[in-house]
Formats: structure tokens, sequence, C-alpha cells
């Protein structure tokens, strides 16, 4: 057949390629660590990297906020008393609420800066003791922030000794374990920290110990599932052989194994504290004055809603991108570290 | 069946003598006295209201008296309301309770299920990204800054609906959209998990090759077996929405049991907060059970332990 003579397809090209044994095992890319693996795929979920650098940015206001404006949280100011933010550079920016302005009910624009011939400008207002509410707003954060830090830490030691212990030595340690948790988990969380804060007074130290109490049961069952997944692998059998203790084997070999869903867990943890605190300060248990977080800042300003907005929408802002970025973060985590999404 | 029911049966009544207990104790931790005038008594007056109430019992005795009593539906009595019993504020309080809760409950799923189902049919279109935008909202923004901002916003600045108490039907619009935010998000965002996964097994792509129409295969074969799994979402939703009815029912000032409750622990009115709290504690428990039955039951590739084969 004339085809058979293509000038397309030259003879040379259909030569049977050299073969080099030693190329075929040759690794093309460098090889990744588990962190560098991670990253990469973190990297591509641009809504978790936003939201790591907002946390990031909101985090770096909240420690040097207190010291930038030159006030403090505790000095109370009958004569400066719920005071409008005002901010002097923005202050003809109209559509944002910094030119120290209220209004009230019927519409009419009020001027208490100027009525009371105040100099001084107030970032974000002032509450009703006139104290500054910039300098209390990022010190709230920062007590709300370390309840839930504090919070989540704890419960991942519980969590993940209670876990791997129940998971590892399996039989009847594993069940009792287990109908413990079960029971625990068929208790609301709402009743027990209730409860526990009732008889604890509200403080830092209470609302951490019972956010710490009731929620390590979730780690502690993950933890175990994981466990029961490695344990059973040849490198722990040969750990095993070669004598190692059970407390070696659970946090030399085990643990480096679970880090990604342990990481997973607590960052979805932390959210739930900044919640759970700020959920206690609304309803009336939260920290006592003068200590301020973000959910009693929340809960003075509802009280004021109608005659002062701002000193409960710049909370509610704040809290709200706590919670968003935390959980876009967690969730862009969970989906690198998932083995299920390992391509 | 027959065993695991008795089995599950068996640790709910565990889990709320526990609860039960655990109130009890506690309750015996916390300072001071249940009188409110206890200043102003006499010593031998003390001892009568004592003696009334059996606080004059050693522990044990109390204690059992204390399980006896809750068993048979008595939950002692009111420090804050003049000595009513704790039951009775209970049933006056617990109507708009209910309602409140219903409406978000069948509001809240129905709609995040709609929404898991659109996102799951349009995936990577923006009406996926909204409904993701939607759950993320929903999930991360706490529901008495949602609730407050609801009725600041539509209530105070716009005036569409009134902003606060409970006297009809458009009185429960702004609670009911405050507290169905998290089931809408929660639902939404199992329901399009699901709703992916169906859409990809066999049975869908023979569907297709039959010629049913989109929406056909949507609704009539996908939705049925996406649904299932979902129910398992009935549970923690349950919790959502006691612990949202707590803060909604204070923003909106509705006279229900979530708002009672908060009262009471301003006041420190003990027999109310255990009342309430093993009220919750047992709708809690019961939720779970009924929705792990639910499930065994409607889906048949479900066999519990100790079921028929």
């Amino acid at each position: 057949m004339a085809n058979h003579s293509d000038k397309r397809f030259p003879k040379a090209m259909f030569e049977p390629a050299q073969v080099d044994e030693a190329l075929a095992e040759k690794i093309e890319k460098p090889s990744l660590n588990f962190w560098q693996d991670a990253f990469l795929r973190v990297r591509k979920n641009k809504a978790a990297i936003i939201s790591f650098i907002i946390l990031m940015l909101l985090v770096i206001v909240t420690f040097v906020g207190p010291y930038i404006n030159g006030y403090d949280s505790e000095t109370q100011n009958a004569a400066h008393s719920n005071l409008p933010p005002r901010i002097d550079a923005l202050a003809d920016v109209s559509w944002l609420p910094f030119e120290g302005t209220w209004e009230d009910r019927n519409g009419n624009t009020l001027y208490p800066y100027e009525e009371r011939g105040i100099e001084e400008s107030y970032w974000f207002g002032t509450d009703k003791f006139g104290r500054d509410l910039f300098t209390r707003l990022w010190e709230g954060v920062q007590i709300s922030l370390l309840i839930a830090v504090l919070a989540t830490a704890i419960d991942m030691i519980i969590g993940v000794s209670y876990g791997a212990i129940s998971g590892y030595f399996g039989g009847r340690v594993d069940n009792i374990m287990q109908r413990i948790i079960e029971i625990l988990t068929g208790i609301p969380n709402l009743v027990i920290v209730i409860l526990l804060i009732l008889v604890l007074e509200p403080g830092i130290l209470s609302i951490t110990l019972a956010l710490a109490i009731t929620g390590w049961t979730t780690m502690a069952r993950v933890v175990r599932g994981q466990v029961l997944k490695l344990k059973n692998q040849e490198f722990a059998l040969a750990s095993k052989t070669l004598g190692a203790t059970d407390f070696r084997i659970i946090f030399k070999h085990l643990m480096p194994n679970m880090v990604g869903v342990i990481i997973i867990n607590t960052m979805f943890t932390i959210p739930n504290a900044i919640f759970f605190e700020a959920f206690l300060s609304f309803i009336g248990l939260g920290l006592q004055p003068p200590d301020a977080s973000l959910g009693t800042l929340i809960e003075d300003g509802f009280k004021v809603m109608l005659l002062y907005p701002s000193q409960l929408i710049i909370p509610s802002i704040v809290i709200s991108i706590l919670m968003i970025t935390f959980n876009l973060m967690a969730d862009g985590l969970r989906d690198a570290f998932d083995p299920k999404m390992r391509d | 069946m027959g065993k695991y029911v008795l089995q599950r049966i068996f640790y709910m009544a565990l889990t709320l003598f526990i609860v039960i207990s655990l109130t009890f104790f506690l309750m015996q931790l916390i300072p001071g006295s249940p009188f409110s005038t206890a200043a102003k008594l006499s010593d031998s007056q003390l001892a009568i209201m004592n003696a009334k109430y059996g606080l004059d019992q050693p522990l044990p005795v109390q204690y059992a008296m204390y399980m006896g009593n809750v068993l048979q539906g008595d939950l002692g009595v009111s420090f804050q309301f003049s000595n009513t019993p704790v039951t009775e504020l209970i049933a006056g309080r617990i109507g708009p309770s209910l309602s409140l809760g219903l409406q978000a409950m069948i509001f809240g799923t129905i709609f995040g299920i709609l929404l898991g189902i659109i996102a799951a049919l349009r995936q990577n279109t923006w009406l996926d990204y909204g409904s993701t935008f939607v759950a993320v909202l929903g999930k991360s923004i706490p529901s008495f800054v949602f609730a407050a901002m609801l009725q600041y916003i539509i209530g105070v600045q716009l005036g569409w609906l009134p902003v606060a108490f409970w006297r009809g039907f458009e009185y429960s619009i702004l609670p009911t959209i405050a507290l169905s935010i998290f089931p809408i998000s929660i639902a939404a965002r199992f329901m399009r998990t699901e709703m992916i996964d169906v859409l990809g097994s066999d049975y869908i792509t023979l569907a297709k090759a039959k010629g049913a129409s989109g929406y056909e295969i949507a609704f009539k074969h996908a939705m049925r077996n996406a649904l299932i799994p979902v129910v398992t979402v009935l549970g923690p939703l349950t919790v959502s929405l006691i612990t949202g009815s707590l803060v909604v029912e204070r923003v909106f000032a509705i006279p229900g049991l979530g708002e009672q409750f908060v009262t009471s622990i301003n006041v420190l009115d003990y027999s109310v907060i255990m009342g309430t709290t093993i009220l919750f504690a047992s709708l809690f428990i019961f939720t779970v059970f009924v929705v792990d039955i639910l499930y065994s039951i409607i889906d048949p590739r479900i066999r519990l332990s100790g079921g028929n084969n």
C-alpha cells in the first residue's frame, strides 16, 4: 500500500527505544516530606490562604492594638461616656461610620464630641463608663483567644492520651473506655458547662476548664480510630519486636502518623471554644467586670443597641471574622491532610 | 434489632440517671441557702423550713428523695417566682419554644437540603460557591450575633418586621431565621457531599442512559438516597436549636424556656436551672436515640449489631 511510505512517518521513528534499567527507578521530582506535601495542597486553596493572612493580621492587631492609641482599657471618665467612634483621618469618608456622630430615634444627627467640647478622638468610641473601646476590644480578643487556645491545648492532651490508650490496648480496656465516652457524649455539653461554671464561679480558669472537660471526646474518638488502624502495621510490629515499650511505640511511632488528624481537629476546636466563651458571656456566665472578652463586649453592646449601635456592631464584626477565618482555614487543612484526597 | 433497641434504652436510662445525679451533687456544692430570706429567719424557723423541704436529712436520703421526685415529674419549686412548682413554670413556657424550635428545624432542614441539592447539581458554578458561602457564614457566625444583627437591620432600621415579643406569626419570622441559620448550613454541606457521592454511582448513569430528565434524576433517584445520611445530623441539630434558643429567645424577648433559663441563671434560681437542665438533657438523649433507630430502619444497608441478617 502507498501509505507505508508516508513521508510524515519515516522509518527511523519506529526504532525500539534504548531502555536503561538504571533510569527506570529515577525519581524526577524532589521527594517531599509530610509538611511540604501538605503545604503544597493547602497552597492551592485560596480561601484558606486568604483566611490565614487575615487571621495573622488580626492576631497582630490584637497584640499591638492596646498600645497604639494611648488609652488604657480600665480608666473611667464619666465626661467621655458613650462617645461614637471617630477617626480624624476617615471622618470625611461618608460611607464609613467614623465621623463621630450618633443618630437618635427620630433620625436627627447628634454631635457629642462638639457638644461636650472633647478634643481627642476615640477610634471605636467609648462605653458607658467612658472607657476607650478600641483598647478594650483588643484586650477582649486577647482574652477570648487565650481561653480558646488554652482550652484546646488541654483538650488535645486529654483527648490524644485517652484515645491512644483506648485504641492501643484494645480489648476490655477499650470497651470500658468507649462506654464511658458514649455516656459522656450523651450529655449535652451545654449542660455540663453551665453546671460547672455555676459551681466554680465564672472566670478565665473556670470557663477554660469547663470547655476542656466537655471538648476532648471528639479528639479521643478520632485518635482511637487512627491508633486502631496504625497499631497493626509493620513498622509498629517491627518496633515491638525490637523491644520498644508501649509508651514509646505510641508516642514515638504512632503519633507522628496522626499529626494531620490531630491538627485538623484542633483547628475545629478553637473556633468552637471562641464561640462557647462568647455564648456563655451572652447568657450571663462570662467573665466578670472589669475584665472584658469578645462575649462580654457583645453583651454590653447588645444592651444599648438602639442608642449606640457601634458598640454592638464592632465586636460582632470582629468575632465573625475570627470564626469565619478559623473555619475556612480548618476546612483547607482538612482537605490538605485528608489521606483520601491524596492523588 | 430488638436487642439493639434494648441496649440503647439501657444506655439512655443510664445517661439520664448520671445527668440527674450530676445536677443534684453539683447543686450541693453551690454555697448558700436555698431560702432567699435565710438571713432574717431564726434558728428554729430555719429548722422548720429545712424539715419541710427535707434538708435536715442526710445526703443519701436527700438524693433518694430527689431522684424519686424527678422520676415522678416533680422538679421542686422555684425560689424566684414565690414557690411555683418548676414543672408548672416549664409547662407554661414550653409552647413558644417548641413552636419556634419546630419552625426553625423544618425551615432550616428543607431550605438547607434544597441549597445542598442545587450546589451539587451545579457543581463549581457561582450557585455552588454561593451556597458554600452561605454554609460557611451560617456555621461561623454565632447565632446571637446573627440574631442581634437581624433585629437591628430588619427590625429597627428597615422596620419590615416586628423587633421583638411573641404575638403572632410575623413575630416569629426573624427568630426563626436567626435560629435556622445553623441547621441550614449543616444540612446544605452534608446534602451537597451526599448528592455528589450519589450522582457518581452506577444507577444514576443508568437512569441517564435511559433518558430520564435532569429533574427526574435529581429528585426521584438521587435525592432519596442522599437524604438517608442527612438523618444523622438531626441529633446535633437538636442541640444547636436548644443552645440557639437560649440566646435567640433572649434577643427577641420571647417568653420561652430558653429565656427563662437565662433569667434563672442570672438570679441563681437553682431549682429552675436544674429542672430545665434535666429537660434539655432528656430531649437531647431521646432525639439521638430516635435518630439512631430511625437510621437503622430506613437504610436497609445498615444492620446494627444483633440485627437480623
